[in-house]
């Protein structure tokens, strides 16, 4: 079936539909990303937004239960040059198109791709139409800038858990993943989990389940709250640290938020990944801005500026902090090599520290993992 | 922190001649190495014995020695030099294992020479199998169960404890696996093990479980000072394990692997390196994963820059030999900038938005006698490389590159179906062709989807990833449905009442773009609509279905690029930019193959070197991922596509060219060249015509007789009876060639009738365009080779170089040295003649090589090619004249009196190219030599002595002259009175003669001390054993005829085995006896070229 993405500053990319049909509105982005498409649709950032895959050939190793960072996918739309319809691997449940469609989830192929990310590179990420109707361009186009985008939106509220949980009581679902070790079952020496030596809490903003069990591998015992508990909830609960999530969305528009994480600093060891590093920010009273097209790939190099130590880093970010708008107290640990910007923070006194990247990857490289370890330091420290 | 302020000289080593395994990718990392150290500052002593390389060029490096690259001569270099530091990772297995040799001799520590990019430890732990093993499972990585043995006895053991086969076989330390296998049965095992240990240079072959079936990945790493890890390229193989890599058929980045397993992976590649120990640099690492359950194996590491690198560094725009030069001298990787974005740091990792197909050239035609499986040993001599947005564009673009008469897969009227008589399917043997790995199995896969094959079916037979299967299937039910889809159907889409132009014109362009975008080329979609390749271009332009030109930019376009280096596509944008320069277009050569290799190579890189300097914008054309000339830097503009007529016309056209240069890529441009000019493009240089003229016999025969010179009685014969009467009416033996060849394809001596028939029936694609050339076969007469520059007023000869076998042995295959030694100064003369004259009557405009054969003091003319030849480099570097490059200018209308090269050098030292053969991969094939081109690379020895000279050249070809010990001699009759002087001498040189019966019998009747040994079939010891026992150093073996007797193929097989010095012509024996006289009377020394160049003193 026939499709378009209609652009809002009036970009035409037609293409032919697969997963559901319909219409969505979002801001699409480029991530350049080669492998891991599962993992983006249902890593809870991205929602609200319509995805483009830069690597043309997308859905070839099919969907499996294991890689879903999330309950379902997350995308409003998913926009790739060429769908294998056939997945091919030992890990395949379904394909790529019966999931979207099971979903509901509107996908297009046959865009080129790179003349979209050469677009949105050179323009800024910008609302879009993706629709299967036979709606005008300049319908398309309207409905594009009348819908809601990404900048001053709360679509944490959306994500978030609406009650508390504590993650894999059992210890069931945290194991680390491995293939180097008898066909590919979980080697039980390499891959058993350590005694649980931390009880924290994590504010779901949008959490991934790789982050809950790279917590879990590094010892620790992880409450899941919603975002809109308040830093005296959160206190009572006793937590040894506190972790804050990524999410989707302004981090801006977050103010109750900013207000629980600022009644949280100087309480309780503090990490932060992505919009929880930008919570913090804000706690801090510093300013988040928006990025042209953001950081949504697997192959960021940031510094380390202490050690000089570089990570290949998955990124999945629209905002960044501006430096200029921090606190003497609070120093810019890390930096993005290729434009720059601040990737990393800490509190020159308080046991905070943040990063704007992905520790733990899913998808993407594993380079950053020690963050988690730092975690536990950081609370063994302030004991 | 930057560079290292203590090192100031660095020793670069390069891979000496192009063999099976070891291609021109070392002289692209070379020649990237070279710049990136003078670049900050170093003094760059280069060592490497083949000149056909750029690296060799005297202004890539302060200091560059053409000399064997053997540990006498690196520590005579390194005494000489006193370099500070040794970067032995970039010249392939053939450096690394000089600096091992240096480090285990103590040379290094004598003249405290630090080792870089990686240490002794480093490079002995990824290569020694059981240490590799024992790390891998140290940081618990998983490996193939194997056992590493050093006898039979053990390996019999090992096999047993493994209780079953197949079992695969991998001998240490040797160059692209060479001399392993997979044994099936016991025998087998024996047979293969034995030979393992034998070319095992540490008698060491490792015996491991089969991973037949699994699927093979590798990943290129890169590592820094800082332990700073980067992944540059992930490659998954088409063909499962059992093929060897470089065999196989492979795709970047990797296709089927979910994003853990591919973490997983990149995991175990950084913590493999970092075990290993290599401190900085590249490395590449290969992974075989069991298709059903995910295990993955580490299967070996090259801790050095290699083949699969320089592919990943064409595949990603990611420069691994520059970065890993530079993170040798002691930067880090975010210190250094990608010079594509520039903004970015070189700490990143390319992010890829297409498709990269490598397919492999395989050359079995040349060796009929050779087993065309494919197997752990690599066999092919060059790939192609392309790109494309989705994998069938880009596998259908590299078949197309191959050269080997293929449009694509199939579907371009050129498959020879498996049918039977009936018409129907021969799945037997289509069953054979897909289970047994072979050089056409891609296109078995289309005739068993043609046939009714399922995916599964075609799976369970080859092994093969249904993804890529299902690709195939794509473009087969594709290609099913194109000649149904023709304007009537596709309008009949369109309501009735809409049936517009504009919506008909849309319908047709999209219909067209979709084929191309699944690599249709137009010659394959001409062939399915049975129209000819012009009208169906012709339409495609009409409809204006163009192709859109997109960057590699190492970044999916997330930031701009810098670096003009092109795919094509058929996407929705362009991204060519315009110049005010005059363009040049410069075509490659494509893959490499015996007869066409990195020589073409090295001409084309002039061309573009010459015409930037001349101020032209040059945009370089060629599918060959290891050249100089597809490094982005070479050329202002880079296309990386197939070189045909198609899709040099896209480019041509997309960016206005004001000309292109056909005559430096060896025979593939000069196959489109009248196509090219039919369709408007303006040729430089030489005409096309002319290059035609010189190839038509009776064109050619009319040329000579005006000019009054001289050829063997020949004609032309488009059939069996034809040549017959040609033959007698000029007499046997004659030389029987197919027209418009290069590395004399099918080229052949035949002494009698029934020989001849037999080879007319053998002869394929004859017509009156393109006859059988017949030649009187002059024996025994001196062959010498001319290259020359012509300007069309000035010829300017660049040597004439004589050759040290007779003719009748191609001249690729033959050693030559510059200054002619036996010529006559009348011959000499009669031939600087000859060849002004036919450069003025060919107008020649460029480079121009003419073949005389000389005898009895009489000059023939074999043969004109008026194009840069194989010997084009080794002429430039002989009289320090960069002939190309002239070329080029001259071509773009300099004359040569502006360019001051007005008179031929003769220089004093002496130069000798010998030819290199792939012998030691085929074995059974029989190693004597014809007029059918069988080496695949060369080298060059320089000295002011010419037997030096030639023991260096044969030295550096691998098979150094002994200085005694006993000699094997065994020859036909005919060249028994010769036999007889030859011997005499290397008895006063102090050999000890052996020899069966019939030469025996020749040379004791002249008194000459021989002793007297069994033939093969008189008992035992024979010759065999003495070989096989290593009392043997140096064989004279001459054949007795075109079907020579099974001993001596046995003897000569054997020699290669056992890496026995021995010649096949009694002219290289008389030049072995100079070598060896001068060996023992002055002993070796070295000299850099610009030494020998400075000497020359150029007018």
């Amino acid at each position: 079936m026939k499709s378009q993405l209609v652009l809002e500053d009036g970009r035409v990319f037609h293409g032919e539909s697969f997963g559901a049909e319909g219409t969505r509105i979002g801001e699409v982005c480029f991530n350049t990303a080669m492998t891991g498409y599962q993992e983006v649709l249902t890593d809870p950032s991205y929602y609200g937004q319509i995805v483009a895959m830069t690597y043309p050939l997308i859905g070839n190793y099919g969907i499996n239960e294991a890689d879903g960072e999330s309950a379902h996918p997350q995308v409003k739309g998913f926009v790739i040059e060429e769908l294998s319809e056939f997945p091919s691997s030992w890990r395949s449940q379904t394909s790529l198109p019966e999931y979207l469609a099971t979903h509901g989830i509107v996908g297009i192929q046959g865009i080129d791709t790179r003349a979209l990310t050469r677009h949105l590179r050179e323009r800024g990420a910008m609302k879009s139409c993706l629709t299967t109707e036979n709606l005008t361009v300049e319908e398309a186009r309207r409905r594009a800038s009348e819908g809601e985008g990404v900048v001053g939106m709360d679509y944490v509220r959306v994500v978030t858990t609406p009650e508390p949980y504590d993650w894999d009581p059992d210890d069931a679902n945290s194991r680390r993943w491995d293939v180097t070790r008898s066909a590919g079952e979980t080697d039980p020496s390499a891959s058993a989990l350590p005694p649980a030596r931390y009880q924290i809490v994590a504010y779901d903003y949008g959490l991934k389940r790789n982050i809950l069990r790279r917590l879990r591998q590094h010892g620790f015992k992880v409450r899941v709250v919603p975002a809109g508990t308040t830093a005296a909830d959160v206190l009572s609960l006793k937590p040894d640290g506190i972790f804050l999530s990524p999410g989707p969305g302004d981090p801006s528009a977050l103010d109750y938020v900013h207000r629980s994480v600022r009644d949280l600093l100087g309480k309780k060891p503090i990490f932060g990944i992505c919009l929880g590093h930008q919570m913090l920010s804000h706690a801090f009273g510093g300013r988040t801005y928006k990025l042209k097209f953001g950081h949504h790939g697997g192959n960021q190099p940031v510094q380390d500026l202490a050690t000089g130590r570089v990570d290949i880093t998955a990124q999945n970010h629209g905002f960044a902090v501006d430096p200029d708008s921090l606190p003497p107290e609070v120093e810019v640990t890390h930096i993005n090599l290729n434009d720059h910007t601040v990737e990393g923070l800490r509190h020159r006194s308080l046991p905070v520290f943040s990063v704007q990247y992905h520790p733990e990857a899913a998808p993407g490289p594993h380079d950053a993992l020690h963050f988690f370890e730092q975690f536990g330091k950081l609370i063994d420290d302030s004991r | 922190m930057p560079k290292n302020p203590d090192l100031k000289k660095i020793l670069l080593l390069g891979s000496g001649p192009i063999v099976i395994g070891q291609g021109c990718e070392f002289d692209y990392s070379g020649v990237q190495a070279c710049k990136a150290l003078a670049e900050e500052g170093y003094e760059v002593v280069l060592l490497n014995s083949n000149p056909a390389t750029i690296m060799t060029d005297p202004e890539f490096a302060a200091r560059t020695y053409i000399e064997p690259i053997t540990v006498e001569i690196i520590e005579k270099i390194i005494a000489a030099e006193r370099p500070d530091a040794l970067l032995p990772t970039l010249g392939g297995q053939t450096a690394l294992n000089a600096a091992m040799d240096l480090w285990h001799q103590g040379i290094l520590t004598k003249y405290g020479v630090k080792l870089i990019g990686a240490n002794a430890e480093a490079i002995d732990k990824g290569e020694d199998r059981q240490k590799f093993k024992d790390a891998m499972l140290k940081i618990g990585l998983d490996v193939a169960r194997s056992g590493v043995v050093h006898n039979l006895e053990d390996a019999r053991e090992v096999a047993r404890q493994m209780g079953t086969f197949p079992l695969i076989i991998r001998p240490a330390f040797t160059l692209g696996g060479q001399g392993g296998g997979i044994a099936y049965n016991k025998e087998e095992f024996e047979t293969i093990v034995a030979r393992g240990l034998d070319l095992s240079p540490v008698s060491e072959v490792l015996v491991e479980e089969s991973l037949l079936g699994w699927k093979e990945f590798e990943m290129e790493v890169m590592r820094d000072r800082a332990d700073n890890c980067v992944l540059v390229c992930s490659i998954e193989n088409f063909d499962p394990m059992g093929v060897h890599t470089g065999d196989s058929i492979t795709v970047a980045p990797t296709q089927t692997l979910s994003d853990r397993e591919f973490q997983l992976m990149r995991d175990a590649s950084f913590a493999v390196i970092r075990e290993i120990g290599v401190e900085t640099g590249g490395s590449n690492i290969q992974f075989a994963v069991n298709p059903q359950n995910g295990r993955m194996i580490v299967i070996e590491m090259n801790p050095r820059v290699s083949r699969s690198s320089a592919l990943a560094s064409k595949a990603t725009g990611f420069p691994i030999a520059k970065i890993a030069a530079k993170l040798a001298v002691g930067y880090t990787l975010d210190e250094l900038k990608n010079d594509i974005t520039r903004e970015t740091p070189a700490s990143f990792e390319p992010s890829i938005d297409y498709c990269v197909v490598k397919v492999p050239r395989f050359t079995f035609e040349k060796f009929p006698q050779a087993d065309p499986v494919l197997t752990t040993q690599m066999k092919s001599v060059g790939e192609a490389m392309s790109i494309g947005r989705t994998f069938k564009e880009a596998l259908q673009k590299a078949l197309r590159s191959l050269e080997t008469g293929r449009f694509g897969l199939g579907a371009d009227g050129k498959d020879q179906y498996p049918k039977l008589s009936d018409g129907s399917w021969d799945r037997e043997t289509l069953n054979q062709r897909l289970s047994v790995p072979n050089a056409e199995r891609i296109f078995s896969i289309r005739h068993a989807l043609l046939a009714g094959y399922t995916v599964e079916e075609i799976q369970g037979l080859t092994g093969i990833d249904p993804w890529f299967l299902r690709q195939i299937e794509q473009i087969v039910t594709m290609e099913k449905q194109i000649p149904t889809q023709t304007s009537d159907v596709l309008f009949a889409e369109i309501p009735e009442n809409e049936r517009t132009e504009e919506k008909k014109t849309a319908v047709l362009r999209g219909a067209m773009r979709k084929w191309k975008k699944a690599g249709f080329s137009d010659r394959q979609l001409g062939f399915l609509f049975g129209i000819p390749e012009e009208m169906l271009r012709a339409g495609r332009l009409k409809y204006g279905v163009l192709p859109t030109y997109r960057l590699v930019d190492t970044c999916a376009a997330e930031f701009e690029a810098y670096t003009p280096y092109y795919y094509s596509g058929y996407g929705d944008e362009d991204e060519t930019r315009g110049g005010d320069k005059r363009k040049v277009m410069i075509l490659g050569g494509g893959p490499n193959r015996i007869g066409q290799g990195i020589e073409f190579d090295y001409c084309c890189c002039h061309a573009a070197f010459a015409l930037k300097e001349e101020g032209f914008e040059t945009i370089m054309v060629n599918s060959n991922p290891e050249t100089v000339s597809t490094d982005y830097d070479t050329s202002d503009k880079l296309y990386f596509e197939p070189l045909t007529l198609e899709d040099v016309l896209n480019i041509y056209e997309r960016e206005q060219c004001w000309a292109v240069i056909v005559q430096f890529g060896g025979q593939t441009p000069l196959n489109l060249a009248a196509a090219l000019q039919a369709n408007g493009v303006n040729i430089i240089g030489t005409q096309p015509a002319s290059i035609e003229l010189a190839e038509d016999r009776k064109h050619f025969a009319a040329l000579l007789e005006k000019l009054d010179l001289r050829q063997p009685p020949n004609g032309t014969a488009i059939n069996e009876d034809e040549a017959v009467a040609v033959a007698e009416r000029i007499g046997y033996p004659v030389l029987m060639r197919p027209s418009f060849v290069l590395g004399g394809r099918s080229m052949e001596i035949v002494y009698a009738e029934e020989d001849l028939r037999r080879y007319m029936r053998n002869a394929t694609s004859v017509s009156t365009e393109r006859p059988i050339l017949v030649d009187r076969f002059l024996e025994d007469a001196t062959e010498v080779d001319v290259d020359c520059l012509s300007d069309g007023e000035t010829v300017v000869l660049g040597a004439i170089m004589e050759h040290i076998e007779q003719a009748g042995i191609h001249s690729g295959d033959s050693a030559c040295v510059i200054p002619s030694f036996s010529l006559s100064e009348g011959v000499r003369q009669t031939i600087t003649e000859a060849t002004k004259a036919l450069a003025r009557e060919l107008q020649v405009s460029g480079l121009m090589n003419v073949q005389f054969a000389v005898k009895d003091e009489t000059v023939y003319v074999l043969e004109v090619n008026p194009r840069a030849s194989r010997t084009t480099p080794f002429v430039s570097k002989a009289i320090g004249v960069p002939l190309a490059k002239l070329a080029a200018k001259v071509m773009a209308g300099r004359k040569l009196k502006d360019l001051g090269f007005t008179r031929e050098i003769v220089p004093t030292h002496f130069s000798v190219k010998e030819a290199v053969f792939p012998f030691v991969r085929f074995p059974g094939v029989d190693i004597t030599l014809g007029p059918e081109m069988k080496s695949t690379g060369e080298v060059m020895g320089i000295d002011a002595d010419l037997g030096l000279a030639y023991a260096k050249s044969q030295m550096a070809a691998g098979s150094p002259l002994p200085q005694g010990g006993n000699l094997f001699i065994s020859v036909k009759d005919t060249d028994k009175p010769v036999a007889v002087g030859l011997a005499r001498q290397y008895v006063e040189l102090g050999f000890q003669l052996y020899a069966t019966s019939g030469t025996h019998a020749a040379l004791a009747a002249e008194g000459i001390p021989v002793k007297k040994l069994f033939k093969l079939s008189e008992g035992r010891p024979h010759v065999l054993d003495m070989i096989k026992n290593g009392e043997v150093a140096f064989i004279i073996n001459t054949p007795s005829g075109k079907q020579p007797r099974a001993d001596e193929v046995r003897i000569r097989g054997a020699a290669v085995t056992y890496r026995i010095p021995i010649m096949t012509t009694l002219s290289a024996a008389a030049a072995s006896v100079n070598g060896i006289r001068s060996l023992q009377g002055k002993g070796l020394s070295v000299k850099p070229l610009q030494e020998y160049h400075a000497g020359i003193g150029r007018a």
